[in-house]
């Protein structure tokens, strides 16, 4: 979408996107490649080399954890999962959501009505609460954690795009389409749905903190990723039992988790600067 | 010594000169109007007098204001300056208020921000000053919110905060380009009436607006002062060609210019029609009251009236936009269902508007092409190839080349993105074109051509057309006949050529007067309509507009008149047959 290739190309102009954006990429690239070539797989327990530190011995680059494991491979693997679970749940939250939003923005009246009680409801069911129950009835499960969250995330969206709607659909090339009979799907999907472009990529990249951050707290409950398997999230939450005398375990997968979260944050924010400025233009 | 003295400014974006060896030089009590379209350098050139430019531009040359220099000076002895000496009044009233805080704490804010005034004197001169700048109940106003007022008082409220300050020279950008032309009639008048002790710089890209209120004239053209005289001297005897398309391009009233009724078929026919809105409460705003018209084959309808007159509503709810609460709109003879979407395709083909504001009815993530070609998608689908050429066709037709497809509308200036609107409202060709207010956001000269272009088109295809717009200035030389609103009535109507050489009801007459034509002398007999549109919430009883006539008697205010016809006019005015309205200055 050439509409997509021109707003890539401006947002690659602002310097926190630049910086943010670059940071991260390296991040998802290091946290693929690396457990590949590293001599060390992710589930090797060796209870000789309990909690080391840090070094170059074994080539154990961020040290070991309470069993033996390697820490650096078992955080590259964290990261894929905790980036995984982020990108889907936005994913799931983006369609669901735009889709929802421009559907009740557009076509107004009793459905807009009916539809925004529902998201009302939803919102009104405790989330923790919510996922535990799924948590119990169907046993812990990989996709159930990308469903919760996305689960939630889709209710701002669906709020904010159908905002967006409502003020789109009175300006005057809705209405020249509409006056000559374009039909409703094809207004929402060509004339709606690309001008709700800027506001949805702000909002995703503001979501993306937010699922990460449900994710490693569910982790850290017990309720989310489990062992053997791994997420930043779990290894902060094992980091914390031994974070006295083994600090490392704690602050390695915690300081790229605050890393990660902040250059999230960071792109929302420059990406919301280039719509604002596009919008008062 | 002059109080302004611009020598030789030359104002550069990265090497790009905006304005380009500027002089000029005002006194004490002089009014000068400098013109020029978008783009000329004209709001460059006061920014650069107020000290206002943005950091990116490099600025030459000297401006001297009584004595001391603006250019290069630290911000600090530009702000004693501006307190002092110039102010400004901007374009938008709307924009330049703050909307969270009352008028008179707005206009006062600056006396205490000076230090000029303690608190207490403030509010006395704020008053007075807002009463002195025609702001009825002066006291109760200045504690109105900015949303409460017009666009007219807002501007007033402007004026009102530049002079506060008692500056020898008043700088105003384009101050009336936003309003209505009777509320811009009004607001010129108060500018010539505060100029007695203010010098005034009157920036405008509408000749017609410095032609009764200005002493002496420059006219700008990318940057460069093209002309330069007495502004009888520029009417008269404009030497330069660009000084004379800009005097063209001026809307004036012609009655022999007016086309001729052509002879044709009836097409479209609207019966007794009425659109309500629901307003706060059990209330609702009666924004059209009980209107006939008929639209002849090849013939131009205008709708005439200020803002609030209901002319938009009229022609959303004849093109299914708005549902009508009474009445129908009939097409060809056969009655149309009330909503755009329960029409037959064959209709809304026949059906075609063009916006206002030009960019923003054309989708800003779709090239030139996809929007042109959207109509065809559902009117007479095809191959993409043969729409394109069609596109192309069409794109020729209305002034814009090949290289204009791939375009998006970010790209198009004003009037290239009309030309777009007018070729996707005509690719599907039409029998009826809505224009509503299709050229109110255009420059002078770019109106004049967009004007002759929708005439040339009108008879190329046999168009119809529904033209409506605030100014009758406008209308004038492509209306056959005229409908006059006011307050959602048909006040009179008449064809074209009666309407403009022999009006018959006042508030016509008063529409006739406040066109800012380009002619020194013929401002020298008008009488602005005084006062406001009133609330169509509470319309007064009676005659609707006896609020405002010139010619009120009891029986207007106590008896609502009926429609009458006298010759070839209809009209509604007790007085209609005994008063003579015909315009002098023809």
């Amino acid at each position: 979408m050439s509409a997509a290739v021109r707003v890539l190309r401006r947002a690659a102009g602002i310097p926190s996107v630049k910086v943010s954006g670059g940071i991260l990429a390296a991040i998802a690239l290091l946290a693929i490649a690396l457990p590949w070539v590293s001599p060390n797989a992710y589930l090797d327990i060796n209870f000789d080399r309990v909690l080391h530190a840090p070094g170059f011995a074994g080539m154990h680059l961020f040290g070991t954890d309470d069993l033996g494991r390697d820490l650096f491979v078992r955080t590259m693997m964290g990261i894929r999962v905790t980036l995984l679970v982020a990108v889907i749940a936005s994913i799931v939250s983006l369609v669901i959501g735009v889709l929802y939003g421009a559907v009740a923005g557009y076509v107004g009246g009793r459905v807009d009505a009916v539809m925004m009680r529902i998201v009302d409801a939803l919102y009104a069911v405790p989330f923790i609460f919510f996922v535990i129950l799924l948590m119990v009835v169907f046993e812990r499960n990989f996709l159930l954690i990308f469903v919760a969250i996305g689960a939630i995330n889709w209710l701002d969206m669906a709020r904010i795009v159908r905002g967006q709607t409502l003020s789109l659909k009175e300006r005057e090339f809705v209405e020249a389409a509409r006056l000559n009979g374009v039909s409703t799907v094809r207004i929402i999907l060509r004339h709606i749905a690309p001008n709700l472009f800027g506001v949805v990529i702000v909002y995703v990249t503001l979501t993306i903190p937010q699922a990460i951050l449900v994710e490693s707290f569910l982790s850290f409950l017990g309720l989310g990723i489990q062992e053997p398997e791994t997420s930043l999230g779990a290894l902060v939450n094992n980091g914390v039992k031994h974070m006295e005398t083994a600090p490392w375990v704690l602050l390695i997968p915690g300081g790229l988790l605050a890393l990660i979260l902040l250059c999230f944050n960071f792109l929302g924010d420059g990406l919301r600067d280039l719509f604002d400025a596009r919008q008062s233009r | 010594m002059s109080l302004l003295n611009i020598d030789g400014l030359t104002i550069r974006y990265a090497d790009k000169a905006v304005v380009d060896g500027l002089s000029l030089a005002i006194e004490k009590g002089e009014s000068i109007g400098l013109v020029g379209e978008s783009g000329s350098g004209k709001t460059q050139t006061a920014l650069a007098v107020l000290g206002l430019l943005p950091a990116t531009a490099s600025t030459d040359g000297s401006i001297d204001i009584a004595g001391e220099q603006v250019i290069g000076r630290a911000s600090r002895d530009l702000d004693r300056l501006r307190a002092r000496r110039v102010a400004m009044v901007f374009q938008d009233p709307a924009d330049a208020l703050n909307p969270y805080m009352r008028i008179g704490d707005q206009v006062a804010r600056i006396l205490l921000a000076h230090g000029l005034a303690s608190a207490a004197e403030a509010k006395g001169q704020v008053i007075d000053m807002l009463g002195a700048v025609g702001l009825p109940d002066p006291e109760r106003q200045a504690r109105a919110w900015p949303h409460q007022l017009s666009g007219g008082m807002r501007q007033r409220v402007m004026i009102a905060s530049a002079l506060i300050t008692k500056p020898d020279l008043l700088i105003a950008d384009e101050p009336t380009t936003a309003l209505d032309v009777t509320v811009q009639a009004q607001i010129l008048e108060l500018l010539d009436a505060i100029r007695r002790d203010t010098a005034l710089l009157l920036i405008t890209h509408d000749l017609g607006v410095v032609a009764g209120h200005c002493q002496r004239v420059l006219v700008l053209k990318e940057g460069r002062v093209v002309e330069e005289g007495t502004t009888a001297g520029i009417f008269n005897a404009p030497r330069d060609p660009h000084t004379r398309s800009l005097i063209d391009a001026a809307p004036r009233i012609a009655p022999a210019a007016a086309p001729a009724v052509p002879a044709g078929e009836p097409l479209l026919a609207v019966d007794d029609l009425s659109v309500s809105y629901p307003a706060s409460g059990r209330k609702h705003l009666d924004a059209v009251k009980n209107i006939d018209l008929t639209l002849k084959s090849n013939e131009t309808l205008a709708i005439v009236g200020e803002s609030g007159s209901g002319k938009s509503s009229l022609a959303r709810a004849i093109l299914g936009l708005t549902r009508a609460r009474g009445g129908t709109v009939s097409f060809l003879g056969q009655p149309l269902p009330g909503d755009a979407h329960e029409r037959s395709n064959s209709v809304r083909r026949d059906l075609q508007l063009v916006f206002q504001d030009p960019l923003g009815s054309l989708n800003p993530q779709m090239r030139v092409s996809d929007i042109v070609r959207e109509p065809l998608l559902v009117h007479d689908p095809g191959d993409r190839a043969a729409h394109v050429q069609r596109v192309a066709d069409m794109l020729t037709h209305v002034g814009l080349g090949d290289e204009f497809l791939r375009r998006y509308p970010h790209e198009l200036s004003g009037g290239q993105a009309q030309r777009v609107a007018i070729a996707r409202a005509l690719i599907v060709r039409p029998k009826v074109l809505v224009c509503d207010e299709a050229v109110a956001a255009l420059d002078g000269t770019v109106r004049r051509q967009i004007l002759e272009l929708l005439q040339s088109l009108q008879q190329e295809y046999g168009l119809s057309m529904l033209f409506i717009s605030h100014d009758l200035g406008v209308v004038c030389s492509i209306s056959h006949r005229v409908i006059v609103m006011y307050l959602g009535e048909a006040v009179e109507v008449a064809d074209g050529r009666t309407l403009f050489s022999a009006p018959r009801h006042p508030y016509t007459r008063a529409l006739l007067d406040a066109v800012p034509a380009p002619d020194p002398d013929g401002h020298k007999n008008r009488k602005p309509l005084s006062g406001e549109v009133p609330s169509p919430l509470a319309p007064p009883p009676g005659c609707v507009f006896h609020t405002r006539c010139p010619f009120v008697e009891q029986q207007c205010v106590d008896r609502v008149p009926v429609a009458r016809h006298i010759n070839n006019t209809t009209v509604r005015c007790h007085r209609a047959d005994e008063l003579d309205l015909k315009v002098p200055f023809h």
